[in-house]
């Protein structure tokens, strides 16, 4: 299913934060969104997902305006992974997981056979299958956002959306979290993240979208976008882009990566 | 409770859930015969039970009628009021606490409780019937929680869950002030005595009447929160992820509030303001069976039926005099605030 957002204006009731935005995710695709803080990144996730009401602009799935969908037809086709977080109440894992069946059980209804199923499955998908009961609260930053994501694998979604997911994760489990993106792109979900880390992008994207004051300034591949001059508009920085030998994980055998000069931030 | 150490004692399994649940009800139950036993007048078991027979089977018993009218007229409404309440502020504080995203909440802490006492004593003051009296009751506390909830919201830059619970404190100083002030206004030897008499929180005037009026209002509050349980789990997430996961958050919440206040109001129209149990009985249910709604409900209603029958048999024998039972509610529940604020961080972390 395809994701369109075209012209989309973003932001809060009383302050605007964006506008103008306009890209298309396809199925099976892996978009990056790189934006520095403060940017709008979160704030356009949010009026994708229709939890903000557009400033002006369309958001459609699959051709259609989604303006007046219903919460639940939202929930089933996009999953929503917000930033690992502090719960308010001891949950177990696999009862998290559960709430992102919510979407595919009537009013009265709670989880049937059926969706503990799904929400077992996709803790098998993201090998957290031995957290099943673990209390969510006294899990490490890490297994909350696999959790998080298993969450959003359990809605069944077409488009997965998801907030700096490798945030607040050590170096293994960054390159996990970005594994499993990888893996279910393959499975035919549309994915659109956020990252402050530009290799993450070279690492796992197709496609790089960048978010400047609220406007979308450059949209390509990866190696079209990521430049030495993009990031120096985005971050104020002196960054050298290298391409490195081969990578086991890459498809094209090189890969590239950034390497920033310490003592150029520019504070404009 | 010692084998499974990184899950903890309350990782249970809903084998064990089932066993508490069942446990709770069976203590339940033997409260519930137990507190016909309980007062000035003996009744013992055997009496108890060929009454007990005598009304089943439509037969008669040659026990003295006094025992009768103890049993029927005098406890028969006490008890059933005491489960009734009981549950009824266990199963509102349950749901504020989910909705507010915080195991502090309840009805009292809200101000729920003082403003549906405010309705009432208005009520009483104007000299409405029963209906009226329940009806102020629900209104004036829907609207204290809604300024509650606006206040709460609105004050930015503290700690919410302090703004929270001062908001509450602030609602229910202000609905004490007006209780006071109809309290200056009533009538000194009708209405005066009436209105002290209801405030101190007690049953012993309650009458089978009165208990036939709330039941209706409490079983239309409980319906939307065991239909909505599900739904109830993941209001406790906030508004964005609830949103995100495909409920109408917004909606749910009216729902939940409204049926909460109703039950609270329901409860304090009988009884007077009884502090305490919609912020224990949630609490420890949740330490007994885990957060999860569909769980937490009915072991929370049972619980606090429970408890209030025993805190009201306690009031029964305690003393050669009646001690109101808003008094002995306080008395254990102020200590067990304390602890919960000492030893719940925030957030659950």
């Amino acid at each position: 299913m395809k994701l369109a957002i075209h012209r989309l204006g973003f932001g809060y009731p009383s302050k605007a934060v964006g506008r103008d935005a306009s890209l298309a995710l396809e199925a099976g695709e892996v978009l990056c969104l790189l934006g520095p803080n403060g940017s709008g990144k979160t704030t356009l996730f949010k009026t994708i997902l229709g939890l903000l009401p557009p400033q002006g602009g369309t958001v459609s799935l699959a051709e259609n305006d989604i303006a007046n969908w219903s919460r639940r037809q939202v929930a089933q086709v996009m999953g929503y992974v917000p930033q690992a977080h502090a719960a308010y109440f001891p949950f177990t894992v696999i009862e998290t997981v559960l709430m992102g069946r919510t979407a595919h059980m009537n009013l009265f209804a709670s989880p049937s056979k059926h969706d503990l199923a799904v929400a077992e499955q996709a803790l098998a998908i993201l090998g957290i299958s031995h957290l099943r009961d673990v209390i969510y609260t006294r899990t490490s930053g890490g297994e909350r956002q696999l959790a998080l994501i298993a969450r959003a694998l359990a809605q069944e979604p077409r488009i997965l959306v998801m907030d700096e997911p490798t945030a607040s994760l050590d170096f293994g489990n960054q390159m996990l979290v970005l594994d499993q993106i990888r893996a279910l792109a393959k499975t035919g979900i549309g994915i659109i993240l956020s990252t402050h880390d530009p290799d993450h992008a070279f690492l796992c994207a197709n496609r790089v979208a960048m978010l400047h004051q609220g406007t979308l300034v450059r949209l390509g591949s990866p190696n079209e976008t990521i430049t030495s001059e993009s990031l120096k508009l985005l971050y104020g920085i002196d960054v050298n882009v290298l391409e490195v030998g081969s990578h086991a994980g890459s498809s094209g055998g090189a890969v590239r990566v950034c390497v920033p000069t310490l003592g150029t931030r520019q504070t404009s | 409770m010692t084998k499974q150490d990184r899950q903890s004692a309350s990782t249970f399994t809903p084998v064990g859930a089932t066993l508490i649940a069942w446990f709770s009800g069976v203590m339940l139950v033997v409260l519930f015969l137990g507190s016909f036993m309980v007062g000035k007048f003996d009744i013992s078991l055997a009496q108890l039970v060929s009454v007990i027979y005598a009304w089943v089977s439509g037969g008669s018993h040659n026990l003295p009628p006094v025992v009768d009218t103890v049993i029927f007229q005098i406890r028969l409404p006490r008890v059933m009021a005491a489960l009734l309440v009981g549950a009824a502020l266990a199963a509102a504080g349950a749901t504020y606490q989910g909705m507010f995203r915080n195991p502090l909440v309840s009805p009292d802490i809200l101000g729920v409780s003082a403003g549906a006492g405010l309705g009432a004593v208005l009520g009483i003051f104007l000299s409405l019937p029963v209906v009226g009296v329940q009806l102020l009751a629900f209104v004036f506390g829907l609207g204290t929680v809604f300024l509650v909830y606006v206040i709460s919201r609105t004050v930015r830059g503290h700690d919410p869950l302090l703004v929270l619970v001062l908001a509450g404190v602030v609602m229910g100083a202000l609905a004490g002030a007006c209780i006071s002030l109809l309290k200056v206004l009533a009538d000194p030897y009708d209405q005066l005595p009436a209105i002290t008499f209801w405030l101190l929180g007690s049953l012993t005037a309650v009458n089978l009447h009165d208990v036939a009026s709330i039941l209706p209002l409490i079983l239309l509050g409980l319906v939307p929160l065991y239909l909505l349980r599900w739904r109830m789990n993941l209001m406790s997430l906030g508004d964005e992820e609830a949103q995100a996961l495909g409920i109408d958050a917004v909606k749910m919440r009216i729902v939940f509030i409204c049926a909460a206040t109703l039950i609270t109001a329901a409860a304090v129209s009988i009884s007077g303001i009884i502090g305490w149990v919609g912020l224990m009985m949630p609490h420890i249910a949740r330490m007994l069976v885990g957060p999860s709604f569909a769980r937490l409900l009915p072991v929370s209603i049972m619980l606090g039926g429970g408890y209030l029958l025993a805190v009201d048999d306690l009031a029964r024998v305690m003393a050669d005099i009646e001690v109101p039972l808003g008094i002995l509610t306080a008395f254990l529940g102020a200590p067990f605030f304390l602890w919960l604020l000492a030893t719940t961080r925030r957030g659950w972390q």
